[in-house]
């Protein structure tokens, strides 16, 4: 017999669920201190904002949303790691990503809000907005890729999907576009077991999701995704291949979703708390905690300051959402067409006039 | 000025957009070297290289969602479906994506894009070759629909679909691809979008259609003519958004209208300008609104697809019912 292919899948992990070095040989990120407290605050402050949005959706000041809680440590990395002038396609979650690029709390408190203004957000303006049909953002990283790479830009495309998105057609058309085009592009796939109901388990057969990228040529990983540290490295080096012309990478960051999908599900109805408990332990917060703590980086008495502060942050990114006034009805039509046709036209004429009648 | 076909003449608006837009970029299944399965785009690749004209793998969702990442990253990407039947894995992406850009980000990202789809039946094709569906994309809020009926009109609407800031589904009606020649002056002169062409004035019925069927239309208006019926024929051209004003003012004259296209009856786009006729326009009409269609049955395979298309017959004897009412 002879052997067309072979191939391996790496798993990266640098910290233990304590925050305890693993092996002896970390990467450069592990001792730029100042940058992983900067990124510990990112991701702890995303926390706090993640409790205080499902509070709001609770006492009906926010439509449905989807918490982070359990995926910071992936986020962080994938935003941290990316430049200005690079694309982030989201899926609906990534908002740890998306602060570190200049997205506001706010912008993603009007989008779940019910206001279109959310994703006219700050930071980047050629980021895509958040991606609700699953792994769809995939192709749109890979056309934005391929636009780079028609321009000769040195930009990357990165998208974001789970684990229920890595079974979509849209992902493995994304990783084949990839590979044939050889674009500068980066898929990142956030493993957190869960695509709603559906276990990991029963999403595929595959022992990785990062092999499938295999398929495609493309260059593929699996890190720890509660593991600060290691999805920052994968990331770091994905992205350079990118931009250096070496094509396009898969990163399965394998976490948990510590909440529901979305405050309109109910987790307990098809999950253990077993499970759950169990994947606190391993969750990515306290481990950079812990890992700066024993450097001398982090104390409690500096937690204890930066909780009071993020408590302050978010509640100045409540209070200017929710003082934001609805926009005027016809806010509907007006960007709808760049050139308004004659027919939304008279639809807008219409609208405003019942609007000055009936308010 | 030379004489050209319809196909001609997309070839000829893709290569002046591509010479005068370093921005405008042709990708799908075949259309570089090969030059597209009808030669659409034949000898573009030769002319502008393959990161312009760009053969993708063959994956119509994969092509759609490219599509979408480069319009809004500033590229005026021209995607060839190769034809409507194979268009539906595209769905997702113009639907959820490519036509709420705009508005969902409030204007911060738009998707520029078109997509060319050879359309309709009558050319002997397989299963899945023939489809006539924009009655589909005619529910779809932020979409362009347009479907040129002669060479100039192929011309001079892509360009115009191509310089449109918004998505634009082009379908072609493949039946007429090369079925005439006429004189195009290739000169960048695009012709406006969103308004339906008066092609003859009459003043006894409104006959109203677009694509291939003008064809048939065009001729019912002759015979009508030679038994002393002045009929005014209107090609839609866009279809959405529609020009209802020019066929309210071509039915306020006549009173009378029939509207003729080749996709199914049902909820197609005849049903939406005969509602509007009774909504706008009762009162001027003296005949009730006819429309002669496709049935709603699937499109046949090709032994029987001629008796499914709207022969020229079927639209004088509408006419007639009309004048008679």
């Amino acid at each position: 017999m002879t052997t067309a292919a072979t191939f391996e899948i790496e798993y990266r992990q640098y910290l233990d669920p304590d925050g305890h070095p693993i092996g002896k040989q970390l990467p450069a990120i592990a001792r730029d201190l100042d940058h992983l407290v900067e990124l510990y605050q990112l991701m702890s402050f995303t926390r706090v904002f993640d409790t205080k949005s499902i509070a709001l959706q609770r006492t009906g000041k926010l439509g449905t949303y989807a918490s982070c809680l359990g995926h910071e440590a992936a986020h962080a990395a994938i935003g941290s790691a990316m430049r200005p002038e690079d694309v982030l396609a989201p899926a609906y979650r990534e908002y740890a990503a998306q602060f570190y690029r200049g997205v506001k709390p706010r912008d993603v408190l009007m989008y779940w809000g019910g206001d279109e203004r959310g994703n006219d957000f700050s930071g980047p303006r050629h980021d895509f907005a958040w991606s609700v049909p699953i792994a769809t953002q995939c192709l749109h990283a890979a056309g934005s890729a391929l636009a780079f790479r028609i321009r000769g830009e040195q930009r990357v495309a990165v998208s974001v999907c789970g684990d229920g998105g890595s079974s979509k057609a849209d992902f493995y058309a994304a990783l084949n576009c990839g590979g044939a085009f050889e674009l500068p592009l980066v898929l990142v796939v956030v493993n957190n077991q869960w695509a709603i109901s559906v276990p990991r388990s029963k999403q595929t057969g595959a022992k990785t999701l990062a092999q499938k990228g295999i398929a495609g040529g493309l260059h593929c990983l699996q890190v720890d995704g509660n593991d600060l540290i290691a999805c920052r490295e994968a990331m770091d080096q994905a992205l350079d291949r990118a931009r250096s012309g070496g094509g396009a990478s898969v990163i399965e960051m394998v976490t948990y979703r510590l909440h529901d999908h979305t405050t309109a599900d109910d987790a307990r109805r098809y999950r253990d708390d077993a499970e759950v408990k169990a994947a606190w332990q391993r969750e990515p917060i306290g481990r950079l905690r812990a890992y700066l703590t024993r450097l001398g980086a982090w104390s409690d008495a500096r937690e204890d300051t930066w909780k009071a502060q993020c408590e302050e942050r978010v509640n100045e990114e409540v209070d200017a959402y929710l003082s934001t006034r609805a926009q005027p009805v016809e806010a509907m039509f007006d960007h709808l067409y760049g050139d308004t046709p004659l027919e939304i036209a008279q639809q807008r004429a219409l609208a405003v006039a019942r609007e000055v009648k009936h308010g | 000025m030379a004489e050209i076909t319809l196909i001609e003449g997309v070839t000829q608006a893709l290569a002046w957009e591509m010479r005068n837009d370093p921005s405008v970029v042709v990708l799908g299944e075949d259309v570089g070297v090969n030059g597209g399965v009808f030669r659409a785009t034949v000898g573009l690749q030769e002319q502008f290289g393959p990161w312009r004209v760009i053969d993708t793998p063959l994956c119509e969702t994969s092509i759609a969602g490219l599509t979408v990442g480069m319009a809004c990253q500033g590229l005026k990407p021209v995607a060839e479906a190769q034809f409507e039947g194979f268009i539906y894995p595209m769905l997702e992406h113009l639907m959820c994506h490519a036509v709420r850009m705009r508005n969902r980000t409030r204007g911060r990202l738009t998707c520029p894009l078109v997509v060319r789809a050879p359309w309709g039946g009558g050319i002997r094709a397989p299963e899945h070759h023939s489809e006539a569906n924009e009655a589909l994309f005619a529910n779809v809020p932020g979409l362009r629909i347009v479907i040129p009926s002669s060479p100039a009109r192929a011309y001079g609407l892509l360009l115009a679909a191509i310089r449109d800031p918004d998505p634009v589904i082009f379908f072609e009606p493949k039946r007429i691809y090369r079925q005439y020649k006429e004189e195009v002056s290739d000169d960048g002169e695009a012709l406006p979008l969103d308004v339906c062409f008066v092609l003859r004035d009459g003043r006894d019925v409104t006959l109203v259609s677009w694509g291939a069927t003008i064809k048939e239309t065009l001729e019912a208006a002759d015979a009508l003519e030679a038994e002393g019926i002045s009929a005014e024929v209107i090609d839609v051209a866009t279809i959405k958004p529609l020009d209802f004003d020019t066929i309210h003012e071509s039915v306020a004259k006549t009173g009378r209208c029939v509207i003729v296209h080749e996709a199914p009856k049902n909820v197609g786009v005849g049903a939406e300008i005969a509602a509007r006729l009774a909504e706008q326009a009762m009162y001027d009409l003296l005949a009730p609104v006819e429309r002669v269609t496709g049935y709603d049955t699937h499109i046949p395979l090709f032994r029987l697809e001629m008796k499914y298309l709207p022969p020229v017959g079927r639209i004088v004897e509408a006419a007639k019912r009309t004048l008679a009412a």
